[in-house]
């Protein structure tokens, strides 16, 4: 497998790299449900989380799944607007980098920050943990991860995703990841939550929610950002939207009794998610988030497994790198091949 | 006969005076004193051979920086980076800071480029106090100051009434608008042209409709007011149909192409290029081809090039925070000769884009080789390549998306008033 270096996107994943990851994240879920859960892997890495977006359980996330695998963890949350004041998106970075962590996981309002940093920041490994409305790459393997626990193959599954589309980093993450893996994605949305020739990423694209139900193997609904949406003329009001793009039982029903409910949080009940549906036995919402820690875990090892260490316990590493690897062999004939 | 310079044997194109031919074009007193075959005793030569020799070109659309912005550019850089790239007069927009919207600033920016002397600077008058679309400014008192058309450009006029009245009072004393045409209600806090690629890449886009409605409308106010119109830096195919439908039907509506626009397409912005990103964006291939067609049918009539320096620290952030715009002083002649090398236009008609069209448009005594005019003179090699460094460029600004790409056609001299501002030899030897 080619080795990684960063986590930018989906785009940046073959799928080989993709089961990879899911499958080393499966591996992982084990640990977080010990009492004690801990391992040695990361021993002796440094991972900073630098986020520049409100978040709470992506952030929560990988700082959990960086301390389970024994790194030392810095979180660093800059509002945007605090340092446009001062300090440049640019020299923060550098300064962080400066310091010699391992890995700078990001999260940042501003799409294709990684990319600009990677340029200036030397040897560091940067991961995404969502940039704009580019990508959200660890959703997406989380959300594979929780898909397979339930499915044999993603081969010709459809997904229907509901809701700003528009502004969704994880749409585009999976949209990107359909087309690598063989699933389907239908995007559901008035047309002002849809982005210019989104159809070109091979998806169907629905205007109407019913419509788009039947067969659904999985409905995706996101979060309206009803503040926004308001505002900018985007849909009239929240009580209209929920008759129109809501996930409510009859709508579940009508996709199907095996359906699964994704989201990627934070959910607003009773906008896009009925509460009975998001509590339901369909959804899998917490198992997402479960899911979330174990997948940030199995990419923060792929990314300092690449490097290798040169520093303190070269055994421990090289074990580390093998279990790893035994791991991830292990998963593969179990789980996703 | 004894005069001062004689540049010899060169492709003379003086497409105002539909001269086209290999000959010696000699020089006395500052002014073009003859065409043809010389005889006679001349103090300095120039051999030409193989080059051609055109009237100094002309940019009408370049953003200065001085006052306001100088670490940006100035007077002094952006003139040189004019000579090096064959522009012996450029007419600067006038969001400086303060802008030229009183007849102090522009008379100081023409005194400055006097002092610097190396190219001709005509301001272009802010066509409304401090560029915000509510109050005309003194435009006859910025004309007798030197301003040559009014504009606020970088900020569109959007208030449809005030846009009115300004094209009914510039008209009354046949000044010119031009127009940024882009109606900001659509594009909004758009980075670049809004459509697959921004939607790819997750920033939000400038839909082409902000550009063509707001032309759209300018046109209907233009007709009313029977004014005289100018869109600066038209990039849409909507917009090159309608500047040429206005054109048949007899309006004073005129327009200009910048280089960007007909030889890079929107992919270039593909991994978040912020070299790449300028107002209006680069959009579709479709809309590429449609100013190419507009340059060969004659709807557009000249060359500009938006040069827009910046700091890189305006530049080096996320795409959609970066500054709007690129440089392209020294970079116009050689993109634009691509049009004679695609057979899209004549060797003369390209240099007419350059030269006497915008002249004839600003009522500039420039851009021919009109016998006693002044000698603002380009002599270029149409073939010799070099490779664009963005390190070496003369222009404070280093934003250019050519960089590290092959140009065909560089620039050997420029002389105005008859003397040499840039020998390319000289400032080779001066690097070296």
């Amino acid at each position: 497998m080619r080795p990684l270096k960063h986590l930018f996107g989906i785009t940046d994943l073959d799928s080989e790299q993709i089961k990879y990851l899911v499958n080393l994240g499966h591996s992982f879920i084990d640990i977080n449900r010990r009492s004690i859960k801990k391992a040695p892997t990361l021993r002796g890495k440094t991972i900073i989380n630098l986020f520049f977006e409100n978040s709470t359980r992506t952030r929560t996330s990988f700082e959990l799944a960086g301390k389970r695998l024994s790194a030392d963890v810095i979180n660093i949350s800059a509002s945007t607007s605090a340092t446009k004041k001062g300090e440049s998106l640019l020299d923060t970075g550098m300064t962080l980098a400066a310091m010699q962590p391992h890995i700078l996981v990001i999260r940042h309002s501003i799409a294709g920050t990684c990319e600009f940093l990677a340029e200036h920041l030397g040897d560091t490994s940067i991961v995404n943990a969502g940039d704009g409305a580019h990508e959200h790459p660890t959703q997406i393997l989380t959300d594979l991860l929780t898909l397979k626990q339930t499915w044999d193959s993603m081969e010709d599954k459809v997904i229907t995703i509901v809701g700003d589309i528009a502004h969704s980093r994880v749409a585009r993450s999976h949209l990107i990841a359909a087309k690598k893996l063989g699933y389907k994605m239908r995007v559901v949305a008035p047309k002002t939550l849809l982005p210019s020739d989104i159809e070109r990423y091979g998806c169907e694209v629905y205007h109407d929610f019913d419509a788009a139900l039947p067969g659904s193997d999985a409905v995706y609904m996101l979060r309206m950002q009803t503040e926004r949406m308001t505002d900018n003329c985007s849909i009239p009001s929240i009580r209209e939207y929920h008759e129109a793009y809501g996930l409510n039982r009859a709508r579940l029903n009508a996709a199907g009794s095996d359906t699964l409910v994704l989201h990627p949080g934070p959910m607003n009940r009773g906008v896009e998610i009925a509460t009975d549906v998001a509590d339901s036995v369909n959804s899998h919402v917490l198992s997402q988030v479960e899911h979330g820690v174990a997948i940030r875990m199995a990419v923060l090892a792929a990314l300092c497994g690449g490097n290798d260490a040169e520093e303190i316990s070269p055994k421990r590493n090289r074990r580390t790198k093998r279990e790893m690897e035994e791991d991830a062999m292990k998963s593969k004939e179990g789980f996703w091949s | 006969m004894s005069i001062s310079l004689l540049i010899k044997g060169g492709r003379v194109i003086d497409p105002a005076n539909a001269i086209d031919e290999v000959c010696d074009l000699w020089i006395e007193d500052g002014h073009i004193a003859g065409i043809g075959a010389f005889d006679g005793v001349a103090e300095s030569t120039i051999d030409a051979t193989g080059k051609i020799v055109s009237p100094g070109l002309i940019d009408m659309h370049v953003h200065l920086r001085e006052p306001g912005q100088e670490w940006k550019e100035d007077i002094e850089s952006g003139s040189r980076a004019a000579v090096a790239g064959g522009i012996t007069t450029m007419c600067c927009m006038p969001n400086t800071g303060p802008h030229i919207d009183h007849a102090g600033i522009a008379r100081q920016i023409i005194e400055r480029s006097n002092q610097v002397g190396l190219c001709n600077v005509l301001p272009i008058g802010a066509v409304t106090k401090n560029l915000d679309g509510k109050e005309l400014t003194e435009m006859r008192e910025l004309s007798r100051a030197g301003c040559v058309a009014f504009s606020d450009d970088g900020m569109p006029i959007w208030h449809a009434g005030v846009m009115r009245k300004a094209l009914e009072y510039s008209s009354s004393f046949d000044y010119m608008i031009i127009q940024h045409a882009e109606e900001k209600q659509l594009t909004g806090d758009g980075c670049i042209n809004e459509g697959w690629i921004s939607t790819q890449l997750g920033v939000t886009g400038m839909p082409v409709e902000g550009e063509d409605s707001m032309i759209a409308r300018d046109i209907m106010l233009t007709r009313r007011a029977n004014a005289r119109y100018h869109v600066a830096h038209i990039s849409s195919f909507g917009g090159v149909a309608m500047v040429r439908a206005a054109q048949a039907e007899g309006l004073k509506v005129s327009t200009e192409a910048a280089p960007h626009h007909f030889a890079l397409t929107e992919d270039e912005v593909l991994g978040y290029n912020v070299d790449a990103k300028m107002s209006p964006p680069l959009r579709t291939e479709a809309d590429r081809l449609a100013v190419i067609e507009g340059l060969r049918d004659g709807t557009i009539e000249v060359i500009a090039t938006d040069h827009a320096p910046h700091h890189d620290d305006d530049k080096r952030c996320g795409l959609s925070c970066a500054a709007f715009g690129i440089v392209g002083l020294e970079t116009m002649l050689p993109v634009s000769l691509d049009l004679v090398r695609n057979d899209v236009l004549t060797m003369s008609d390209l240099i007419a884009k350059m030269t006497c069209n915008p002249a004839r448009l600003l009522n500039l005594d420039a851009g021919t080789l009109s016998i006693s005019s002044a000698a603002d003179i380009t002599l270029f090699d149409p073939e010799e390549t070099w490779i664009v460094d963005r390190n070496k460029l003369v222009s404070k600004g280093k934003n250019t998306p050519w960089h590290g790409r092959e140009m065909t056609g560089k620039v050997n001299y420029t002389l105005k008033g008859g003397n040499i501002v840039f020998n390319a030899t000289a400032s080779i030897a001066e690097e070296g």
